[in-house]
């Protein structure tokens, strides 16, 4: 998470941020982790405190299987440096996320497509994306 | 059963504009005024009468408190609920929730900006990220808010077959009912394969698929109908509205092909009595090109699906059967951050019969339909001459 960003959550919720800093610190050693609720077992994303399915604030983290499809797709013809996705992908266990599919050149990528999760190194710390599943496709 | 508010019960008096394209210098707090006291004044009253207000602003938590102190307004009633750009529509109910309920008699909503002549700086962009933290969609670097209504295009595409071309029809007929309106900013002549060949931002969004970024204030008085016709002599009568919201981020929005435009038009359709056959006219916040076939599909013009087919062959152009975005719409006549303040305007426009070039002849009722955030709110209202 970028230093901006960090700042923004600290003063308004100790909980969220809480949720937030899980979520990355999780990330920054390598695990890739939802929510999942307890009561009504669906996993949710982003990570909240507590379940938006039924309220319950019973949750547990859960790594799940890292694969998906691709719900929707866009390119960003960048200005400077490389165009690059932006993706919507449905993870097997249910929810939705937002991410990036690397791997490939950005005009193959298509909707419905299946993918597997991996944690990149970014400049601004780790960064969830996705790359093509062949054994699945 | 719980009461709600009546069908018909609040009433638009008069319609301010001002700044609208490039404002000269003027700060956004001078337009709003501008437009406000134009208002005021149209509607056979003084700025004493005026005992409610709603504004809201993109960058101020203050400001309905800033317009108020501006224009010299202490009121019994306010309000400034951020629903981005749809807010103007969804003020509508809250102005008329508060007027039922007798806590005021006559509300300015007003809205305006200048982000043309003082363009954001980076230090305020990066604020308003800051304010509204948004970690997991962040990252990305998506171009907001055009990637996300790319997402949204690019799942139509791929559900219901809706085309590059389709999209660019949008655009066109904008273009060609701008050209009708002397207020409008953009009035080139304009082609789809203009829009199709324009620059790419982010797939399959073009530059031309994006709406304007201009000046611009818009302001309207609203009272209880009952008032209404001792005040003006054409009140536009609000004859149903209703607003919702299902998500903030666009990764949170369950179908990206369904809009909360379903649940606030079925809301405003309901109080009205009326169905999508009754309307006359239709003002649809155009911020990009995929946002009106959303839209025409979830307020029940035609099917889910068919929105792409239903626009096309020049439908919505002037002198087509399907009049819509008569101004020339936030694609080619005003989008100064927010817009749907001057839907309303141009829908009272065409009701009194005065839009010169581009009246839409016997338009008797109308709906306007706003958008903000990333397809987030939507607030739709039914509008009439007649109660």
């Amino acid at each position: 998470m970028t230093e901006a960003l960090s700042q923004a959550q600290r003063p308004q919720s100790a909980a969220v941020d809480a949720c937030d800093r899980h979520y990355f610190e999780a990330l920054t050693q390598g695990r890739f982790e939802i929510p999942k609720c307890r009561d009504c077992q669906k996993f949710h994303f982003f990570p909240r405190v507590c379940c938006p399915h039924c309220g319950s604030q019973a949750l547990d983290w859960i790594t799940p299987s890292g694969k998906g499809t691709i719900y929707s797709l866009t390119i960003v013809r960048a200005r400077e440096g490389g165009d690059y996705t932006v993706v919507l992908v449905d993870l097997d266990e249910g929810p939705r996320l937002m991410s990036r599919v690397v791997g490939m050149p950005v005009d193959n990528v298509r909707i419905g497509m299946q993918v597997e999760a991996r944690i990149d190194t970014t400049d601004e710390g780790p960064l969830l994306v996705f790359a093509a599943t062949k054994e699945r496709s | 059963m719980t009461k709600g508010t009546s069908r018909g019960s609040i009433a638009i008096l008069g319609t301010g504009l001002a700044g609208m394209g490039h404002a000269g210098g003027a700060t956004e707090q001078e337009i709003i005024a501008q437009a406000s006291c134009m208002a005021i004044e149209r509607s056979g009253l003084k700025k004493k009468d005026i005992d409610g207000i709603i504004t809201s602003s993109l960058t101020s938590p203050w400001w309905v408190m800033r317009m108020a102190e501006y224009l010299g307004i202490r009121p019994r009633f306010s309000d400034s609920t951020m629903f981005g750009g749809s807010a103007f529509i969804a003020d509508l109910k809250i102005a008329q929730m508060a007027i039922d309920a007798g806590e005021c008699e006559n509300v300015l909503i007003c809205y305006g900006s200048t982000p043309r002549s003082v363009p954001s700086s980076s230090r305020v962009n990066q604020m308003r990220a800051e304010l509204d933290p948004q970690p997991y969609e962040h990252p990305y670097k998506a171009f907001n808010p055009v990637s996300s209504y790319s997402l949204a295009a690019a799942r139509h595409m791929y559900e219901y077959g809706t085309t590059r071309k389709q999209l660019a029809e949008v655009a066109v007929a904008a273009r060609k009912w701008a050209q009708l309106n002397p207020d409008a900013f953009s009035k080139k002549p304009l082609t789809v394969d203009d829009v199709i060949n324009s620059k790419m931002i982010s797939d399959p969004l073009t530059v031309l698929d994006c709406c304007l970024v201009t000046d611009g204030a818009g302001a309207i008085v609203v009272t209880s109908s009952k008032r209404a016709k001792e005040l003006h002599s054409k009140p536009i009568y609000v004859l149903g509205s209703g607003f919702a919201h299902w998500h903030r981020q666009i990764s949170c929005m369950e179908d990206l092909t369904v809009t909360p435009a379903q649940e606030s038009g079925q809301k405003a359709f309901a109080q009205a009595g009326l169905t999508p056959a009754d309307v006359d006219v239709v003002e649809l916040y155009d911020a990009f090109t995929i946002n009106p076939i959303l839209f025409l599909e979830d307020l029940g013009f035609c099917k889910k699906g068919e929105g792409g087919a239903f626009i096309e062959r020049g439908r919505i152009e002037p002198g087509g059967a399907f009049p819509m975005n008569t101004n020339g719409g936030g694609l080619s006549c005003v989008h100064p951050g927010m817009y749907s303040i001057f839907l309303i305007i141009e829908a009272v426009t065409q009701l009194r019969a005065e839009a010169n070039a581009r009246q839409v002849s016997g338009a008797e009722v109308a709906l306007v339909h706003g958008n903000g955030g990333v397809l987030s709110s939507q607030a739709t209202a039914i509008l009439s001459s007649a109660l």
